[in-house]
This record gives C-alpha cells, structure tokens and sequence, in this order.
C-alpha cells in the first residue's frame, strides 16, 4: 500500500504539463499496490490546482498557499517540501525532471537523507518499494535503480516518457490546506525574460532540425519554416551551432538538449552518436539527407534521399495545404 | 577570492563507435577526461580569479587515477587541488558523494563561491552540487548561463538562469553553489607552461579519516539507491521506409503517411 505524493508544478499557477504525467505514474504506482495518490500543490493564490489535479487522478491534495512562495525558488520551495515530507513521510514522493523537479528533487532528498533517481524513463514497484529506469552516460545506457527502506523513495520523471490521464472532472478528493516554515531568504528574482515567440525543443511534440548539410545561417529559414507550418520547435546539430549559424540553445544531442518528440525530422544531419544521444527516442524519425548512407537512416522510419534545399520546401507546401494553413 | 570548483573524472563518450559501445566505456574506455561540463565551471573559476583577483581550486572525488583530468584542471590554471579517493568511497550515490564533497569544504577554510557543471556525463544525475549547497546550507543557483555582476566585497552576486520557460535573473548571496551551462564561456586549453607545471604536481589526497566520516555515511553503505543492472537500450527496430520521386509527389506521400502516424 505505497502513499505516494506527486508534486504539481506551475508558473503563476498555470500548470505544467508534466505534472499530469507524473500523476498518472503515480496513479499506476498506487493502483498496483492499493495505494494512493497525494498531490502537492505549494505557491500563492494556487489552490485550484488540486481540483485539476483530482481530474489528473490524485485521491487527495495538500496545498501550502503563501505569499512567500509567489516566485519560485528552490530554497523556499524545496524547505516547504522537506518540510511537509519530513512530518509525514510519503512511501514515494515524484516530481518531473523539469528544470525545477531537477533541483527540488535533489534538495529535499539531501535535507531528508534519502534515495533519489532522477530523469526516470519508467517506474515500477517491488512490493512497496520503488524501481526506477533511467538512462546513463548520456543515453547510450539504461540503469535500473533500486532503493534502500529509506522514505520516501524519489524520482522525477522524463518529460513525454508517460502520457497524461484524460482528465475526469467528475473526480474529486479532500484538499488540506497546510502552512509550513518558510527560512529567511538568501535570493530574490529581480527579473524575467520569456522565451518568446519560439516553441521550446523540451515540451515539442514536433522538432524540425538542420546540421551541417543547411550550408549557412541562410539555409536555416527554409527548415524553420517547416517547422513553423507544424507548430514545432526548430532544432540544430552541434555543427551548425559551432559554425555559429544557430545559437546553442537550438542544439539537440549529448552536449545539448534530450528531447522525444512525437515527430523529429532531421535535415542535413548525418546521425552522430552524440546527435543521436539526444534524439533517438522520438516516436518518429524522419531523415531528409542527400547521402544514403549516412547513419541517420538507421534510426528513422521514413527516409528521403536528396537535396533538402528540394524537398524540405515541398514538405513545407504539403502541409500548409494539408492543414489548411 | 578563492572559488572550489567541483570536478570529476569520467569515460570519453567521443570514443564511443560501433566497437565500443557504452558497457564496454564504462569497463575499459582507454583514457579519463574532465566531465566536460566540468570545463565550464573551471574556466568560471578562472575567469572570476582573474577578474577579481585570488584562486580556483580544484575539488574531485574518485579514484586515485583522477590525478589525470585534475592536472588538466591544473595546466589550465587551477592553483591547487585535492583528491578525495578511498576505497570506502566507491559507489557512493550522489548524496554520498556530496557528504564527502561537504566533509572537505568545510576543511577548505574560506571560499567564496562553489562552481559545478550541469551534470557528470557518466551518471548523468545532475544531483550531487544541489546536494552540497543543501548540506552546507548555501544557496544553488542551477542553469547559470551567465554571471551579471558579483561583489566579492559585499558578498553578492547576480546571474541569469537558462530555464525551460526563459531567462531569469536572480540575485544571491555568497558563498552559493553555482552550476554553469556551455553559454557561460568557451574553456581555455591548457597553456604549454601549465602542462609542464601540471605533470610535476604533486596532489594532496584525502580519505574517509582525514574527513572525519564514518563508513556508513558514504560508499555503498551510505547510499540509498543503487545501479542493480545496467544495460544498452534496446535495440531500435525501425524499419526504414524511404520515400522516393520528386520533390512534390514525394511531399504527398510522406505528409500522408506521418497524417496516418498520428503525430501531427
Ligand atoms: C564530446 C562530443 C559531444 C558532442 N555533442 C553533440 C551534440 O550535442 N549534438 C550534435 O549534434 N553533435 C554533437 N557532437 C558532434 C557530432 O559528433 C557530429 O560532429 C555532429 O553531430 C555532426 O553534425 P551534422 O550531422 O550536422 O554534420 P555532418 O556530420 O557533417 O553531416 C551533414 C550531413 O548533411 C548532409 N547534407 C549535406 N548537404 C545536404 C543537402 N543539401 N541536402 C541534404 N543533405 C545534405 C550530408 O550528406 C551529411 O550527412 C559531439 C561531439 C563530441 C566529440
Ligand atoms: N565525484 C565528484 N567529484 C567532484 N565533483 C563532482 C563529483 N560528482 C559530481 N560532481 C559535481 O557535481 C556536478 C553534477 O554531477 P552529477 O550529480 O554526478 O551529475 C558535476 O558537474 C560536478 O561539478
């Protein structure tokens, strides 16, 4: 019967995808062992969001409302949920290997002294205990955790690795309302800049990416528009970022990001194993490249030889018509 | 001002090929390198001590063969290190490593600032620098991708952070632990006169006793998680299925096929 809680993660109260994929984990979790499923909600004017998460698949929600936590940052955040861990220690405590799960999570493992996976793939339960699968050395190996009695057990969970319950909104749960003790703080956020007008590589569900093969920082328009008929984010090799035609941020692969997308078409890339490092896992991998050998083709389910500058541009007229865009 | 930045020895992943796949890295890779995020934190310390005045340490748990990518450190202008390697410390998890990383901070004396990479490439956990500011009860400030402005002095610093939904600029006290991204700077290549400065070095090492830690606190024995089974993923088995005619008739096809995956 493992209790386990998941937190809900949110910008000014918007929530974040990923929680809900969590919840369902959770969800999975507490069904195998006729246990159940906590959500924790902690930030300001926030308590809403266990109604949503009760139509996620939470049992119940503990909810921290206080106007400290209006910004996140990790000391307050991760003191209130050491906090309420400490005095009530769950059998599973998750959260999403977000930016912020990624910090939260080792922060409350370190105060409480107990185990912690993050980045999960997969999760599964021996009795009450908690298993998790996770990649090492940057993807080109699969570990699987186990932990120690220590509770609560901790992982954070990929983005995308597990879908979302369709929400039940005749579902509902008891919400308790807790305050904690917030320490003094040593940070304060003195501005934000949002990323705008580009869709982020880590929540694409499409990413459209171009490598050496574009030719130039001129080439890159003809792969963007393809991914702005999509909807998608635009990716990059890391030869096209060190040739300066793309800033870092758009780089896929081992020293740039992990993503797994539903759709990731690749465009003048040869396949690298560090470019595959961050990409492999897609759904569906699409190759558009003018060399049939390139390795790339080993890993896409659909391929076309030739010259992207050719069918890049055709795929891109396909789709506005298609989509009646 | 003196910054310790946190570094590890791990496998080569350039070296991965066809004949040497992540199991056979992990076993018998050929040479260690400095985690190359971990290049990232020391040209930060670099940088900060010239600009300030003062040192970057370097600070490394491992084995005793990490005397090779400290030297690294060292020939790119670190002006001292410390090994931390004892046979108790083998398999710690990261907050077992973390105490030990703690354990010898606190010996260091003064420091102003701690620098991380983003995470070590073999475990690829992203944990162990969260873990020591929370055991040495400093700030984190994780995804730095820049440092604004720092006051040594006053005991201040400014940076923004690279997160998922933008850029965020958060002001901190110091000491803190700071993690860096790529952004922050390209790392310098050991100078020649630092490579042959480096190669006489002699590293001061430090075990379980000199840090004052018992056995049940790190190693297999003070970690809550273990690696029960570590594998290569499986094997993908995409068939490939390539699309051919010109560019129009071969747009059609494909639009429609992926129409058909549902993924759009
Ligand atoms: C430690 C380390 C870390 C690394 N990390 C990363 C990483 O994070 N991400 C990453 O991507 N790489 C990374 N790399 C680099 C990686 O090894 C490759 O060098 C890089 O991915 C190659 O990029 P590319 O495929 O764009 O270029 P190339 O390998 O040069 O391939 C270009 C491809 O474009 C094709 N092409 C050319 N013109 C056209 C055209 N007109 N139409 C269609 N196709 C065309 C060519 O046939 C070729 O296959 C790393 C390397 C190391 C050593
Ligand atoms: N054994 C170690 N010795 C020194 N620093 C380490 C060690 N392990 C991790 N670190 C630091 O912590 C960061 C994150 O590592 P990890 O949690 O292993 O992914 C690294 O980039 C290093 O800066």
């Amino acid at each position: 019967m493992a209790n386990i809680w998941t937190l809900v993660e949110h910008r000014d109260g918007a929530a974040d995808s990923i929680s809900w994929e969590t919840l369902a984990m959770a969800r999975k979790l507490a069904d195998k062992s006729g246990g159940s499923v906590t959500a924790v909600v902690l930030g300001d004017g926030v308590s809403e969001l266990a109604q949503t998460a009760f139509h996620y698949g939470a049992d119940s929600a503990l909810v921290v409302d206080d106007p400290a936590l209006k910004d996140y940052r990790l000391e307050t955040y991760g003191a209130a949920l050491a906090e309420l861990a400490s005095a009530r220690t769950p059998d599973i405590l998750l959260m999403g290997a977000s930016d912020k799960g990624r910090e939260i999570s080792p922060f409350v493992a370190a105060k409480l002294g107990v185990g912690l996976a993050s980045d999960a793939l997969d999760m599964d339960l021996d009795g009450d205990s908690l298993i998790v699968t996770r990649p090492v050395l940057v993807g080109n190996l699969i570990a699987k955790i186990t932990f120690s009695d220590a509770k609560p057990q901790m992982a954070s969970l990929r983005r995308r690795v597990f879908p979302a319950l369709e929400p039940d909104t005749a579902r509902s749960g008891d919400v308790e309302t807790v305050s904690v003790t917030l320490p003094e703080t040593k940070t304060a956020v003195t501005g934000f800049e949002v990323a705008e007008g580009e869709v982020s590589l880590n929540d694409a569900s499409i990413i459209v990416s171009g490598g050496r093969g574009v030719g130039g920082p001129e080439g890159f328009p003809t792969v963007k528009a393809l991914a702005d008929v999509l909807g998608g984010a635009l990716g990059a090799s890391r030869a096209a970022v060190d040739a300066g035609w793309i800033p870092y941020s758009h780089q896929v692969g081992q020293t740039g990001k992990t993503v797994q997308p539903d759709l990731y078409i690749a465009c003048g890339i040869s396949g690298a194993i560090q470019h595959l490092a961050g990409m492999k896992t897609s759904k569906v991998i699409v190759a558009i490249n003018k060399d049939p050998e390139a390795p790339i083709f080993k890993y896409a389910k659909y391929g076309i030889v030739g010259d992207l500058f050719k069918y890049v541009p055709a795929l891109t007229e396909e789709f506005k018509k298609e989509l009646g865009k | 001002m003196k910054a310790i930045v946190l570094m590890k020895q791990t496998p080569d992943t350039a070296q991965l090929s066809a004949s040497m796949d992540g199991l056979k890295l992990m076993a018998e890779g050929g040479p260690r390198i400095v985690n190359p995020w971990d290049e990232y934190a020391i040209e930060t310390g670099l940088a900060l001590a010239e600009d300030h005045g003062g040192e970057a340490v370097l600070l490394t748990m491992g084995k005793p063969e990490s005397t090779e990518a400290i030297k690294t450190g060292l020939a790119m202008g670190c002006k001292g290190a410390t090994l931390l390697t004892d046979d108790a410390f083998e398999n710690s998890d990261s907050l077992a490593t973390a105490r030990i990383l703690t354990a010898a901070i606190r010996q260091q004396g003064d420091y102003d600032i701690i620098l991380a990479g983003k995470s070590a490439i073999d475990g690829d956990t992203a944990q162990t620098a969260v873990q020591v500011a929370a055991l040495l009860g400093i700030p984190y400030l994780g995804y730095v991708a820049k440092i604004e402005a720092v006051d040594f002095d006053a005991k201040t610093i400014t940076v923004v952070r690279a997160i998922d939904s933008g850029r965020e600029t958060v002001t901190s006290s110091l000491p803190a632990v700071v993690s860096v991204l790529k952004e922050i700077g390209e790392p310098r290549y050991p100078s020649f006169m630092g490579i042959r400065k480096a190669a006489k070095a002699k590293i001061p090492e430090m075990g379980l006793a000199d840090l004052g830690l018992s056995a049940d606190e790190v190693g297999a024995a003070g970690s809550n998680v273990q690696w029960t089974q570590v594998t290569l993923p499986p094997a993908q088995e995409t068939q490939l299925e390539l699309i051919e005619g010109e560019p129009e008739e071969a747009a059609k096809i494909l639009v429609q096929k992926l129409l058909a995956e549902k993924v759009i």
